[in-house]
């Protein structure tokens, strides 16, 4: 990247100048290697207790069976599946960051792409947490695996729902590999300068013994660019399979050609909307505005954007379907989700995931952080709401009237989802503490001081 | 073992040692850097290869899993359908290619740099806890037919080393 064009269009850098290798080191790995702050304890505090609050919701759930929450014929489909797709749908950004744009080699993304995969795996755990909970036995939701069993029974391999355990599965362990690759030149960096000798041993053995040779940077640098070319068409796969969970199904308003890209739209949206959520007050927490400066808030909004339009025509793509297929059921889905039972959750819905990030169209909004927070807010509400509609407008009134009823989340389908949020940040305060939360060999490699001997030797 | 501030210098050092017939070289760099490891003159990385054969092998267990659960090992006969139906089958082969891929990728890079390693002689180098921050070393191994401890200790300190000193095996 030349520093020329970007000044001259009055671009915020990428890094704040002024920085040396040895600077970013020694102000990334402080705060992993400094006391904890008193603020850490607070956040980490409230998250751990709402994690107690997700374990009673898992016992009660346990002991008395999935009749706790208001799932019920004919919405069968309920908070669960709401939640999988919100979460799993949050952790979408994480990889689109670190993959699709290493390899578009946009350098911006050096400084947000580590807690970015953070956050997608802590994501995919919340998210993987409903499937299993979802069949009622949890304790055998093994059977979803293909082994040889002595009931002689196979999975079915022509089901959607068999096709995400694949997704969801090779996802997260495909995120945790990539998370993985990328911390241990940082592990060694943080194994040479912890001063404690616990510390040392502990942060040795994930390093692996790495110790910057040039042959080990090459044969990593081709794995890490391989696990990005692997991870980009993961990424779409997973949340496509995801959308084909409610498009193969037969119910209107699920049984659309529209819902895979929409739903990788809408995937990468909610990400790059919790994206922003947490690096917005991490920036101001840690001081890291020399390193999440200006520059990476306004892209992030701009991709939100972009993001939402898409989402948006997604939207109206369901609203022309509707009436173009002269499909009754499907022409009543619709008008059922604009002034049925359900219509304030279909207007909030338009106002968060359309209205609100419009904003976003004008330049001293994006330069903003705390007003890109509040539209990244809306959004994060928005697709939890898009996932309500879809789920429970669509089920609640199919075919049959004499088969139409109500939904609605009880006490224990809130304390879950709430649940689930603490086990996100209680995760997300661990990995703060003690894992960089910015790779620092990357930062390194977009300083000036790294782009001199490319230009003194061509 | 010698140690340079800044990559430049070790750039230009790398060249220099190659062109004085030095051919044992490796260095060490807080972050990649395309040009030592161009200027030390090695060859392709095998790593894409490995790949290749993960990705295949992960396509292949991945159908024939599903073609013999569905096929050979419980048939299940609705409507009439083939049993071999084999678009539904892509994409549980799509994940699988990607994690026997990835894996691959991960576990080939560790056996191609020889990792996990927990001690290796470069580490008693004194500062050498410098390479994950700041400090940039250029070693010249001691079976390298051109090796010599006083013309070699030389030759780095011409070439503006910080600190040149010898690694014990």
């Amino acid at each position: 990247m030349s520093q020329g064009p970007d000044t001259l269009m009055g671009k915020p850098p990428v890094v704040a100048p002024g920085h040396t290798s040895g600077s970013v080191t020694d102000k990334i790995s402080s705060i992993v290697l400094e006391r904890t702050p008193r603020w850490w304890w607070v956040g980490f505090g409230i998250a751990f207790l709402l994690v107690q609050l997700l374990l009673l919701s898992l016992t009660k759930l346990v002991l008395e069976g999935t009749g706790i929450w208001g799932l019920n014929i004919p919405v069968g489909w309920g908070f669960a599946i709401i939640n999988f797709v919100w979460w799993i749908g949050i952790g979408h950004a994480g990889t689109l960051i670190s993959a699709i744009l290493l390899l578009l080699r946009q350098d911006w993304r050096t400084s947000i792409n580590r807690f970015a995969e953070a956050m997608t795996l802590f994501a995919v755990a919340c998210a993987g947490i409903f499937p299993l909970i979802h069949v009622g036995r949890p304790w055998l939701a093994y059977w979803l695996l293909p082994y040889p069993n002595t009931m002689g029974l196979w999975p079915q391999f022509r089901s959607p729902l068999i096709w995400d355990v694949f997704a969801v599965t090779t996802y997260a362990l495909v995120s945790l590999l990539f998370w993985y690759v990328g911390l241990i030149p940082d592990l060694a960096t943080l194994r040479d300068r912890s001063r404690r000798k616990w510390k040392k041993i502990v942060y040795g053995f994930g390093a692996m013994g790495w110790r910057g040779s040039a042959v080990h940077w090459h044969n990593y640098e081709v794995a890490y660019l391989l696990l990005a070319g692997l991870a980009t068409p993961l990424v779409v796969s997973v949340h496509t399979v995801v959308s084909f969970d409610f498009a193969v199904g037969q119910i209107a308003g699920w049984h659309a050609t529209i819902f895979p890209p929409y739903f990788v739209a809408g995937a990468i949206f909610a990400g790059f909307a919790m994206v922003l959520t947490l690096a917005i007050p991490l920036r101001a927490a840690f001081n890291l505005q020399d390193f999440i400066t200006l520059r990476h808030i306004q892209n992030m909004a701009k991709v939100m954007l972009a993001t939402g339009l898409i989402v948006a025509y997604g939207y109206m793509v369901e609203i022309f379907m509707a009436f173009y297929s002269g499909n009754q059921y499907e022409e009543f889905m619709l008008l059922n989700r604009i002034g049925g039972p359900y219509k304030y959750h279909w207007w909030a819905l338009l106002l968060c995931n359309v209205l609100a990030p419009q904003i976003l169209w004008i330049r001293a909004v994006r330069s903003r952080p705390w007003i890109v927070f509040l539209a990244a807010m809306f959004v994060n509400v928005g697709m939890w709401l898009e996932r309500f509609v879809i789920v429970v407008t669509s089920l609640h009134r199919d075919f049959l009237p004499s088969s139409w009823g109500m939904y609605s989340g009880t006490f224990w389908d809130w304390a879950t989802f709430v649940g689930t949020i603490g086990l996100f940040l209680a995760l997300l305060f661990l990995f703060l503490r003690f894992l960089p939360m910015i790779s620092i060999f990357e930062m390194r490699t977009i300083l000036p001081e790294a782009k001199r001997p490319k230009e003194s030797s061509s | 073992m010698a140690e340079f501030s800044s990559p430049a210098a070790l750039i230009a050092a790398c060249k220099a040692t190659r062109e004085a017939g030095y051919t044992k070289l490796d260095a060490y760099t807080p972050y990649p850097i395309e040009e030592v490891w161009e200027a030390i003159g090695h060859h392709r990385s095998k790593l894409p290869l490995i790949v290749l054969a993960g990705g295949l092998a992960g396509a292949t267990a991945g159908f024939l899993l599903q073609y013999w659960a569905s096929v050979i090992e419980y048939p299940l006969n609705i409507g009439g359908r083939p049993l071999n139906s084999w678009v539904a089958f892509i994409v549980p082969t799509f994940e699988t290619t990607i994690l026997f891929a990835a894996f691959s990728a991960v576990l080939g890079m560790f056996a191609l740099n020889g990792l996990p390693r927990p001690y290796h002689p470069v580490f008693n180098v004194k500062n050498f806890s410098a390479a994950s921050r700041d400090s940039y070393f250029l070693m010249i191994g001691t079976n390298d037919p051109q090796f010599d401890s006083e013309k070699t200790r030389s030759l780095l300190e011409s070439l503006g080393a910080k600190e040149v000193s010898e690694v014990a095996e």
